[in-house]
């Protein structure tokens, strides 16, 4: 028991210090390298247009859910589905969103970025990079990790406006709500420390999961089942780290009143 | 000129290289022979630094590259080699005219307009048609992977090429394309050639110096006539591919 305890922790621990030490490396090709720009449109289109669909989808029937089950349960106590837009908007744009996305694009755009640096790995095209004057972390991680931080935060907003849609349409056409009162509900308690709480987590999200699905990636081996393993590897590690982190950034941005 | 000096490397407790002395010479080829898993790609991987060696010093032009460890340092070194892996290494998401000129961008000052140029001249140095450019990696045959490989190498003039199984998994005749190609780019640029090989007959036909590695040393370096008409029972049992000798007793102890 404690032999298998001191293996997963040792085995964690030389993980995180490898991504520690890719990061390391990406700050330092940063400050020396010219930036792959084309390489970084290349992505962002990539991650970004991959993942659109699946992400409006996941969030449109994630805000008919909560106000179908938001507006029947305040309608149970209150008599009336009252506040259903408030609730579907605070939902998603402080929690919801921000997760759902990231799980997402971890499942959709992270394997994918896992298994094509993955396969590399094993068919010694990273080690062809070193010796063609570039690297992996310059060529094929700075431009996959700047387009996670751009593509993260578009596409949260955007999932954010189809959950608050799907909300509407749950709230107008099931649950008898009109529509300018819903539409009142959704703006009338938000500030912008609510968007901003929603942002800061999407774009840290953006961070963990590029930086995962990355370090995964290069540290393949073994080849087409290892590939298999990153990929998976890759996947759980996020979807797990992105809950945990949730609630940890919730309780820190709260305590700054964000 | 390339000098090994005692190199060692370990992967963990398991010793591969032990105490490797070696010189490479400018302008010839050099073959290191030895069965698999004696650590030949360890040997030039280290060369290269794509891997580090444990101790030892490995001297270019008389600069030990192994002390090296500032990563744009390392790259202005990695400079003087080229590297023909043994499976090519070509990148899949690109065509193979993309391919060859990849290195062009980071290695050279060469405008951009003349790279079409370039892949033309080097997919011709290794017999290749200029509308091969075009394909995709998927599409090739494994001797036009690893052709495309050395124009992908020769397009940015090393010095020094490392050629990983050059001939592994071809056709005797595409293999012998393959020696024939090695020996033209060494008369024709004069560039330093480390060749890494099972293969005897290629072995023969193109070096100058064949070294032979065995159990993380090298056992006999020398003239290929030298292993021709060596005594030596390793060596010997080798060279003649003989499934009876001290290599095969070693491993029954």
């Amino acid at each position: 028991m404690f032999t298998l305890v001191g293996k997963w922790t040792e085995h964690w621990m030389s993980q995180v210090g490898g991504a520690t030490q890719m990061v390391q490396s990406v700050l330092y090709w940063l400050a020396h390298a010219r930036f792959e720009f084309k390489q970084f449109v290349q992505q962002s289109v990539v991650i970004g247009v991959e993942s659109f669909a699946v992400t409006a989808m996941t969030s449109l029937f994630t805000g008919m859910v909560l106000a179908l089950q938001g507006g029947n349960t305040i309608g149970n106590i209150f008599g009336d589905p009252i506040y259903v837009g408030t609730l579907v908007t605070f939902s998603l744009i402080r929690e919801l969103g921000p997760v759902l996305t990231a799980v997402v694009i971890a499942g959709r755009a992270g394997a994918a970025v896992t298994a094509h640096i993955g396969t590399m790995a094993v068919t010694e095209q990273l080690d062809a990079l070193h010796t063609l004057g570039t690297n992996p972390t310059r060529y094929l991680v700075i431009p996959r990790m700047a387009a996670f931080l751009l593509t993260v935060p578009i596409l949260t907003v955007f999932s954010n406006v189809f959950g608050v849609f799907g909300g509407y349409l749950v709230a107008v056409y099931a649950l008898d709500v009109p529509g300018e009162v819903y539409m009142t509900d959704v703006t009338a308690f938000m500030g912008v420390s609510d968007f901003m709480h929603g942002f800061l987590k999407s774009f840290i999200f953006g961070f963990l999961v590029a930086t995962v699905c990355c370090y995964k990636g290069i540290s393949t081996r073994g080849g087409a089942e290892g590939v298999g393993k990153s990929t998976t590897g890759a996947v759980v590690t996020c979807i797990v780290m992105i809950l945990v982190l949730d609630y940890f950034l919730t309780a820190i941005l709260t305590a700054f009143k964000i | 000129m390339i000098e090994i000096k005692h190199l060692k490397k370990t992967f963990g407790e398991r010793e591969v290289l032990r105490d490797v002395n070696l010189t490479i010479p400018d302008g010839k080829v050099t073959t290191i022979l030895g069965g698999s898993g004696t650590g030949k790609s360890t040997l030039i991987k280290c060369m290269m630094r794509l891997q580090n060696a444990t101790s030892g010093q490995i001297l270019v032009n008389g600069r030990d590259i192994t002390k090296i460890n500032d990563p744009i340092r390392l790259a202005v070194i990695r400079r003087h080699f080229g590297y023909l892996f043994q499976e090519g290494a070509l990148f899949d998401s690109m065509t193979v005219g993309e391919n060859v000129a990849f290195g062009l961008e980071y290695l050279t000052a060469i405008p951009k307009e003349d790279y079409p140029k370039i892949v033309k001249e080097k997919l011709a140095m290794v017999g290749l048609q200029p509308e091969v450019a075009d394909l995709n990696p998927s599409e090739l045959s494994g001797g036009m992977r690893k052709r495309v490989s050395l124009a992908r190498v020769l397009a940015v003039s090393p010095k020094c090429i490392l050629y990983d199984e050059p001939t592994t998994g071809l056709d005797p005749i595409m293999s012998d394309i393959i020696s024939d190609l090695i020996l033209e780019m060494k008369h024709k640029i004069g560039v330093t050639s480390v060749v890494i090989t099972h293969d005897m007959r290629s072995a023969f036909k193109i070096s100058d110096y064949i070294a032979f590695l065995y159990e993380g040393r090298i056992m006999l370096h020398g003239t290929p006539d030298e292993f021709r008409k060596t005594d030596n029972p390793y060596v010997r049992q080798f060279v003649d591919g003989s499934s009876h000798g001290p290599i095969q007793m070693k491993l029954r102890d």
